[in-house]
């Protein structure tokens, strides 16, 4: 424990020290989170979306194949309240109880309801519908895209921060000192972890805190239950770098194997756009990767509320890959390069 | 006194290289022990070996009579030949955090006065002398307050008044009781610091004993140099003319007196002549047919 402890602090102060990465880590993520926000602060999108909730009639298919209108089928009401109450559909009907949702806030709902609604016969009071209102802000792709920005700043920092620093060492003889020592390997492991880990925790949460002061995000769940899948998520992004680490001492090589995992993350776990239409095979790679699971769950508990339950299958498959991927980096590793 | 480390038969191969073939011996507690040999003799790779750094191909290492002792990763001190320190430490930060690998180690001012690093105490480690940092590694090496210290050649690339200084900090280290194995080039450096010496070349030993006993066993004699000029070349072959080297003609003298007296009859001039003692230089050269810098 003491040699943890000795290791630990020491890579903290190397850390604190090194003021370009320091910087660096508190610039880039708020700088990415910017543009987001500016640059997709009006993009409205031109279709009129409506959600429909279970069987249509034939009345209502015959209304809603018009031009202009893109209609999303739900057979779950809980999930279609939560899109309409966020603005991601405009109106939302139920043919078999001939009631209809409506987001007060929004102003396409209203005219989208003109549309659907025999206006004449709704206001005299001579319809069968009955109007439902789900009041809530639009989420805007800034709140969206929110999680993904965090989580991929994590990965790049969980990744190349634990990679280069192990291999740099390997090179230039500091680990061969440290194998000298009584120091093990799950020893040094342990703190390089550690230290990352912690360091990243205080980086992440002063840059969310700032960015939600300003941007004001849509935080529907439990700021607890984040902790838990950023930890989760950056424990497997931190073995899945010490695997990389564990045996290369030339620092270029472990770049583009570091970037090898980073890029296929960066783009398929869901940081910026989703893979909802993607092809199968797309979905596939990405749910094999630990970024996508880390943000689908921090997105379903920041934007849906989503409890610890409704998110397990993720932090299983984070704990599972966290655990295969130390495993196979402490079995690996070597003091020097072989 | 008993051996402290007992090395049998050890080998050491690298795809086509044997590195190391066939060393064994043994080290007395407290002494200082050298090994000594050109580079590429297989010197480090012994040393590593000893220090479980290196797996050996075959052979046995006992600390204190034990294979494989666990105590000695705990009572042991190394200095690796280079080593790079943590980029963003401070000299006293380092021994703090080699101190924290311990159970027991030394107080860091004990360390700074036994090393002199209170001069740059304070300073980040990656930003040091050749010399500061060899004194600082000298002070990782020692922070255990260890029984045995291997010491990597430590004076390499240091400047002659560094290396000087160097060596007054291993006796002092050796005074302390320690037990002392050095890797080095410099025949001199053994000469000044070892008690017992092997010298190492291709990987197997080619000599040993202690620095003196070497040289009496090997020479028993004196080397006479004289200007080049003062002794004309056709009275050569009445001595025993080694080398005619750098304008200096050595002559080897078993008896020195009655080779004196040979060259005042032979009216050399004696105005410039040097009497001194055979090195290791030479008994190397002696050895093997090839110099040590070769």
């Amino acid at each position: 424990m003491k040699r943890i402890l000795s290791l630990f602090l020491a890579r903290n102060k190397e850390y604190y020290r090194d003021r370009a990465s320091l910087i660096w880590s508190f610039v880039m993520p708020p700088l990415i989170i910017a543009v987001v926000a500016l640059a997709f602060s009006r993009g409205e999108q031109p279709l009129f979306r409506l959600g429909v909730l279970g069987e249509t009639t034939a009345e209502i298919s015959q209304k809603i194949d018009q031009k202009g209108v893109q209609v999303i089928r739900y057979d779950d009401q809980e999930e279609a309240l939560q899109k309409i109450k966020y603005h991601q559909i405009d109106l939302l009907i139920q043919p078999s109880t001939e009631q209809f949702w409506v987001n007060p806030i929004s102003q396409k709902s209203d005219f989208v309801k003109t549309l659907f609604i025999d206006h004449a016969s709704f206001e005299s009071g001579t319809s069968n519908w009955q109007e439902n209102t789900v009041s809530g802000n639009k989420v805007r792709y800034v709140d969206w895209a929110i999680p993904g920005i965090i989580g991929m700043n994590l990965m790049f920092s969980s990744l190349f921060g634990i990679g280069y620093v192990i291999v740099r060492y390997r090179k230039n003889g500091v680990l061969k000192r440290l194998q000298a020592s009584p120091v093990r390997p799950i020893e040094f492991l342990t703190a390089q972890i550690l230290s990352r880990l912690i360091i990243m925790i205080i980086v992440s949460a002063i840059v969310f805190m700032v960015a939600n002061f300003i941007l004001d995000f849509v935080m529907l769940g439990s700021y607890f239950n984040l902790f838990l899948v950023a930890v989760l998520g950056m424990l497997s992004l931190l073995s899945l770098g010490l695997i990389v680490a564990s045996r290369l001492a030339n620092e270029e090589f472990a770049n583009g194997l570091l970037n090898f995992f980073a890029f296929p993350m960066m783009l398929l776990s869901e940081v910026w756009f989703s893979l909802d239409g993607a092809p199968q095979w797309m979905s596939t790679i990405s749910s094999c990767l630990p970024l996508t699971h880390m943000v689908q769950s921090a997105r379903a508990i920041m934007l849906d509320g989503a409890g610890l339950a409704d998110i397990s299958h993720h932090l299983l498959v984070l704990g599972l890959m966290t655990m295969v991927f130390m495993i196979i980096a402490t079995s690996i590793f070597r003091w020097r390069e072989s | 006194m008993s051996a402290i480390l007992e090395i049998r038969d050890l080998h050491k191969q690298y795809k086509n290289v044997n590195a190391v073939n066939g060393i064994s011996f043994e080290i007395e507690k407290g002494t200082c022990f050298g090994l000594l040999g050109p580079n590429g003799a297989g010197k480090t790779t012994t040393i590593e070996m000893i220090e479980g750094i290196t797996p050996p191909s075959s052979g046995e290492i006992r600390y204190k009579g034990v294979p494989n002792n666990p105590q000695f990763r705990h009572e042991a001190g190394i200095q690796f030949q280079s080593t790079a320190l943590m980029d963003y430490l401070k000299v006293i930060e380092v021994l703090e955090l080699f101190g924290g690998f311990y159970k027991n180690s030394l107080p860091i001012e004990k360390l700074v006065e036994q090393c002199a690093l209170s001069e740059f105490l304070h300073h980040p480690a990656s930003k040091l002398s050749g010399g500061q940092r060899q004194r600082v590694l000298l002070a990782i090496a020692l922070i255990n307050d260890p029984e045995i210290i291997f010491l990597d050649e430590p004076t390499t690339g240091l400047d002659p008044q560094s290396r000087r200084n160097f060596w007054n900090l291993i006796n002092n280290i050796k005074n302390l009781g320690k037990t002392i194995v050095l890797t080095t080039h410099y025949m001199d450096e053994a000469e000044s610091l070892c008690d017992q010496l092997v010298i190492v070349d291709k990987g197997k030993i080619i000599a040993e004993g202690t620095p003196q006993a070497l040289l009496n066993e090997h020479f028993g004699v004196s080397y006479i140099c004289l200007r080049d000029g003062d002794l004309s070349p056709d009275q050569f072959d009445q001595f025993e003319v080694t080398s005619t080297e750098k304008n200096e003609i050595t002559i080897i003298s078993k008896n020195l007196e009655s080779t004196l007296q040979q060259l005042i009859n032979c009216g050399a001039n004696l105005s410039a002549l040097q009497v001194r003692n055979p090195t290791l230089d030479d008994l190397f050269l002696k050895i093997t047919g090839h110099s040590l810098r070769d």
